[in-house]
């Protein structure tokens, strides 16, 4: 992937930023940063104000409260016009009545250089999203897909200092989904671009990220690199959020140095204490961590749903601490519905710490 | 290039200072004699600059010193906030002194006696002109390019421009003319304000009389116009909905052929109406023709006066209401009704308990619009009403006739603009929001209910008749011209078409000799003039309505709506109280007819806009913002090439309200710009019958081909293969 475009990529600095619409607080109080060349992902469910933290990223909307910088300058205040900040819609927007061609050219042309240059450049930008020879098709000539990547190419043609994705991929059917997916990465990571993308869904945002914001109710729940977020979620929401988890009741019997011995029912483990004093505490069980042997010295269990997923099965163990959801590669020995297990529990365990 | 918008204006401002006369020129705004008359000496033609070296109207020079304060901003960064303010003093500052000394310094010298008294006797002004206009315009947009700098609607000058822009333009073409009434009806003749001259007029036994209940004198012009209103309200809306019945819940054969009505009034001046009804049924018209022949019935003026005037707007209003309702008729679920009816209730249940109240909001919308049409309606009841008064006829004569009493049109005005304006009111309390009633886009399927018999036949027993007698009307307007004299002389002729369009050979090419050619170009050269201009107005509000937030935003909207309410005679009579005197004098020349097209109309072109710009997503204009455009570059690039349809739909609607435009249009036309209508209704009372049905007919074959010139480009326009253009009819916004 050889091209002239280049990244100037820029950190992204939030500062306590409050927005509010009227009576509704969209986003309250958020701070955090992004270093440049980095793909940030912010995540969370429906409503929790991921679009707004990126529209106040855009200067599509302003903030109530906070500052915002971009690249170390202060761009409170500048509309999205002044910003050098481009964005990929959900819907894409592409202009309905603009060729491919005119619609990438779009922002050259709009800031006053000569015709040619803009295509030439325009054209660069298709060959990196793999469009090259649709120049003058409309978008609705353009399939699902097709599209995506334009929207992607008239955004990043531009060498924005930020580059935002709104659920970019939302429109396209599963497998194209995935592909789409790292074909950005590919071109982020290729272009060194800052890059802010939305999603609420958890397993895009761990394939794609250098770093997770999860959201939740106006602010952040926490964030960090995937794997820490999937290993070592701070709370009950984000270890619910991010992967499936069992969050089931527990007890930390001692803690010695880093390491704290925990009992589940009746089954002890020794998981990294993270700070946890003794007491009851809750565990937050990865599904593929819950290992189903024959009934022995183990927790008690009994199946009591079975799915044949092809690559793996899926079960629901019912256990002294309470129902398991659990995922088992083994697919050659199903276990029937009603038998009995015993219950053994993985490396991918975490204590949670409580949420007030 | 954030610098260029500042340059422009204060560029502007002082070609308006130095190149153009400040003063309003007598001979017409496009008149350019004045050129070669003095300018620029001549202080009736002197831009500011020679008045000012000539030493001639002082008061008018610390205009150019406000201009010139406002390049203290030049080459200073917009964040400075010196730029801002001096941007808004200078600005704002200049441009209310202008509106100062205007308004104090009138045609007789100072406008007050208190400054009179104070200052000693000053020199007259005329109306200011285009230098006045420029150097206005500059000065207005420096202050708000000021309010942006301010922060106003985060900084952006293109819309904070644009809002102002529509703000100034509304308080002086609408809410200024409006409070001049206001003023007028409290001053006696001698234009003293007098409470007791105001509540005589206003509780005249002329306005409010009841004697006609107790003897056989007439009512007031109110209760006359009211219960026309509501009479014509109730039978425009029951008519439109057995059409609309017919329309959509019966195996009637020629539908299409009742969509045709809904194109009818707005190509229709709603006076034909009348007078085809004069040729049908007046005293020499062929169905009392033959009445008279064959049964002995004696001709009488029955048809002149309240029936008649009835009959009319009948006529004129129910398609209007059947346009209404039959959206409404549509928006009806059938699976509701399918509901109703596995729940065991039968057709007539089905329709008494479901679907009539489901149509309610939508019949009282009709019943409104067919009593506001009918209180502004000035055409009719000129040609019909006999002794049968009414307001708008008792506004214009109050005016225009002997009596020439401008306070006593000002209070009949203002009882007027109070029936729709609680008309309008009550319509927008009552409804809120739910006016639109459609189908929603899922889940839906399933067929409308058959009508009950008995109902059936019932709106076939009132609809077919009615719509026989609509075709007779219109045959007769197209017959009408070609007859010699009505009711007398029925023999063929060309005559009346050669009086009014007659071109022949002469010594230097062509001669227009028709009597109606100057007036036919005036509409012609008018309506074409206003209908851009209405269609911009209206579609840059309905922009800044849809797609930007700002404070007082509803207040905004009921400015650009309220003039829909405003019926066009008290339109006409604030116009020409308003425009009369400096500084806006504006009366006798064309501007005034196309400035009050342009207002009379925008709502529509608001409302064309808001519908088709909601279903634009806003991603797109946001798409355009984050890739560098200003607002101005999106709204250029992005929605206009996206509204075309909207837009040419808002043209041809304007163009063709105003040449069928007639309340406002009498007051304010001249021997130079005469209009199609006014002209007409001229010959009308003359009984020039001929030639004023010919006129018509003429009229309302222009506006068919411009209504299906347009047609045919809607037709064609598409963007690619997934958008449908499914662009409402200029009618449709009519409704509701
Ligand atoms: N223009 C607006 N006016 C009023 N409220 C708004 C506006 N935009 C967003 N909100 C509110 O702010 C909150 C956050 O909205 P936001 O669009 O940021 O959510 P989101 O995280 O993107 O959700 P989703 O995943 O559903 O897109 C919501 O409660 C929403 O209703
Ligand atoms: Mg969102």
């Amino acid at each position: 992937m050889s091209s002239d475009l280049g990244g100037q990529a820029a950190t992204v600095r939030f500062e306590n930023v409050t927005k509010a619409f009227g009576e509704v607080v969209a986003v309250d109080g958020v701070s955090f940063e992004i270093e440049a060349g980095n793909l940030v992902t912010l995540l969370g469910p429906s409503g929790c104000g991921k679009t707004t933290t990126l529209r106040m990223i855009a200067g599509l909307e302003m903030v109530t409260g906070g500052r915002i910088l971009i690249g170390g300058r202060d761009v409170t205040l500048l509309p999205a016009t002044d910003r050098d900040v481009s964005m990929v819609f959900q819907s894409y927007a592409l202009f309905p009545h603009m060729t491919v061609i005119e619609n990438v050219s779009y922002g050259f042309v709009v800031s006053g250089m000569r015709k040619e240059e803009a295509r030439t450049r325009a054209r660069q930008g298709l060959e990196l999203v793999r469009l090259v020879g649709y120049d003058d098709r409309l978008p609705s000539e353009l399939s699902g897909g097709q599209q995506q990547r334009v929207a992607v190419a008239r955004a990043l043609v531009l060498e924005p200092e930020v580059l935002l994705f709104d659920e970019p991929l939302s429109n396209l059917d599963a497998k194209l989904r995935r592909r789409v997916r790292e074909e950005i990465r590919e071109i982020q990571q290729a272009l060194n671009l800052t890059t802010v993308y939305v999603t609420h869904d958890q397993e895009e945002a761990l394939a794609v990220s250098d770093k997770i914001i999860v959201m939740r109710n106006a602010a952040i729940a926490q964030e960090g690199a995937p794997r820490d977020l999937y290993e070592r979620p701070s709370n009950v929401f984000v270890a619910d959020f991010i992967g499936d988890a069992n969050l089931v009741d527990a007890e930390v019997r001692r803690v010695a140095g880093e390491t704290a011995t925990v009992s589940i029912g009746t089954v002890e483990i020794e998981l990294p204490a993270r700070g946890i004093a003794p007491g009851p505490v809750k565990v937050a069980i990865r599904p593929e961590s819950v290992r189903l042997s024959d009934p022995g010295d183990g927790l008690a269990g009994q199946i009591l749903k079975a799915a044949y997923l092809g690559d793996h099965l899926e079960y629901t163990v019912d256990t002294p601490v309470g129902e398991l959801f659990v995922i088992d590669n083994s697919v050659g020995a199903p276990r029937p519905v009603g038998s009995s297990v015993s219950v053994a529990f993985g490396t991918r365990v975490a204590l949670v710490p409580s949420d007030d | 290039m954030t610098r260029r918008p500042l340059l422009l204006w204060q560029l502007i401002g002082l070609f308006g200072l130095v190149v153009l006369p400040w003063y309003a020129i007598e001979d017409g705004f496009w008149n350019f004699e004045w050129l070669f008359d003095g300018y620029p000496f001549d202080s009736d033609y002197a831009p500011l600059l020679f008045l000012f070296l000539e030493g001639e109207a002082p008061w008018l020079w610390p205009t150019a010193a406000f201009l010139a304060a406002s390049t203290y901003a030049l080459g200073r960064d917009k964040i400075d906030p010196a730029y801002a303010t001096t941007l808004l003093l200078a600005g704002g500052g200049g441009f209310a002194y202008v509106m100062l000394q205007g308004f104090t310094i009138g045609i007789d010298g100072w406008e007050y006696q208190v400054l009179n008294d104070l200052f000693g006797p000053r020199e007259r002004q005329y109306g200011m002109g285009y230098g006045a206009l420029l150097i206005m315009g500059g000065l207005f947009f420096l202050f708000t390019q000021g309010l942006a700098a301010r922060g106003a609607v985060n900084g952006d000058v293109f819309v904070v421009g644009s809002i102002s822009l529509i703000v100034a333009v509304v308080a002086i073409f609408i809410f200024f003319p409006v409070f001049h009434i206001l003023i007028s009806a409290i001053q006696d003749n001698d234009r003293v304000y007098s409470l007791t001259a105001f509540t005589g007029k206003m509780f005249s036994a002329k306005i409010w009389g009841l004697h006609c209940l107790t003897s056989t004198r007439g009512c007031g012009v109110a209760w006359n116009s009211f219960v026309l209103a509501v009479a014509v309200g109730v039978g425009s809306t029951l008519l439109g909905l057995a059409f609309a019945l017919i329309a959509t819940r019966t195996g009637f054969r020629y539908k299409r052929g009742l969509r045709v009505l809904t194109v009818l009034p707005i190509i229709t001046p709603p006076f034909v109406i009348g007078l085809a009804l004069i040729l049908l049924l007046g005293q020499s018209g062929v169905i009392t023709g033959f009445l008279e022949w064959a049964f002995g019935i004696h001709p009488t003026r029955w048809i002149y006066g309240f029936p008649g005037v009835w009959l009319a707007q009948m006529l004129a209003f129910t398609p209007i209401a059947f346009l209404v309702l039959i959206g409404v008729v549509q928006g009806v679920s059938p699976s509701m009704e399918e509901a109703a009816q596995t729940l065991r209730a039968n057709a007539w249940t089905t329709f008494t308990t479901v679907s009539l109240p489901l149509m309610r909001p939508g019949l009282a919308n009709a019943f409104l619009l067919g009593f506001i049409e009918s209180m502004a309606d000035f055409g009719n009841p000129m040609v019909l009403g006999g002794n049968f008064d009414v307001l708008s006829t008792e506004i214009f004569f109050a005016i225009v006739g002997a009596q020439n009493d401008q306070g006593r049109a000002a209070v009949l005005a203002l009882v007027l603009l109070g029936f729709t304006l609680a008309a309008f009111w009550l319509q927008r309390v009552w409804l809120g929001r739910k006016s639109y009633v459609t189908v929603t886009g899922k889940g839906d399927a399933g067929v409308h209910v058959a009508l009950p018999r008995r109902l059936n036949w019932l709106v076939f027993g009132a609809a077919l008749p009615w719509a026989a007698m609509t075709m007779v009307i219109y045959a007769m307007i197209m017959f009408g011209g070609f007859v010699k004299i009505w009711g007398r002389d029925h023999s063929l002729t060309l005559k009346h078409y050669i009086d009014a369009f007659g071109v022949s050979v002469g010594d230097h090419g062509l001669v227009w000799f028709g009597g109606a050619w100057n007036s036919f170009w005036t509409t012609i050269t008018i309506a074409a003039v206003s209908a851009p201009l209405t269609a911009g107005l209206g579609l840059l509000a309905a922009y800044l309505l849809v797609r930007q937030r700002f404070t007082g935003k509803h207040v905004f909207e009921f400015g650009t709506m309220l003039s829909f309410a405003i019926p066009g005679t008290v339109i006409g009579v604030s116009y020409v109280l308003a425009f009369n005197v400096p500084p806006f004098e504006l009366t006798g020349t064309g501007a005034i007819l196309v400035i009050s097209f342009i207002f009379r109309n925008m709502p529509v072109g608001v409302r064309a806009g808001m519908a088709s710009m909601s279903q634009l997503d806003p991603a797109l204009d946001e798409a355009s913002l984050t890739l560098g455009a200003n607002s101005w570059k999106t709204v250029q690039r992005v929605i206009m090439p996206l509204l075309r349809p909207a837009i040419l739909a808002a043209m041809v609607y304007s163009f063709v309200r105003a040449m069928t435009a007639v309340s406002a249009v009498i007051f304010l036309v001249s021997a130079e710009y005469d209009m199609a209508t006014s002209y007409i209704l001229g010959r009308v009372e003359n009984n020039d019958y001929g030639i004023s049905i010919a006129y018509s007919s003429v009229l309302i074959l222009v506006m068919l081909v411009a209504v299906g010139l347009f047609q045919l480009i809607i037709g064609e326009r598409r963007i690619g293969r997934r958008t449908r253009d499914s662009e409402p009819a200029p009618t449709a916004i009519l409704g509701a």
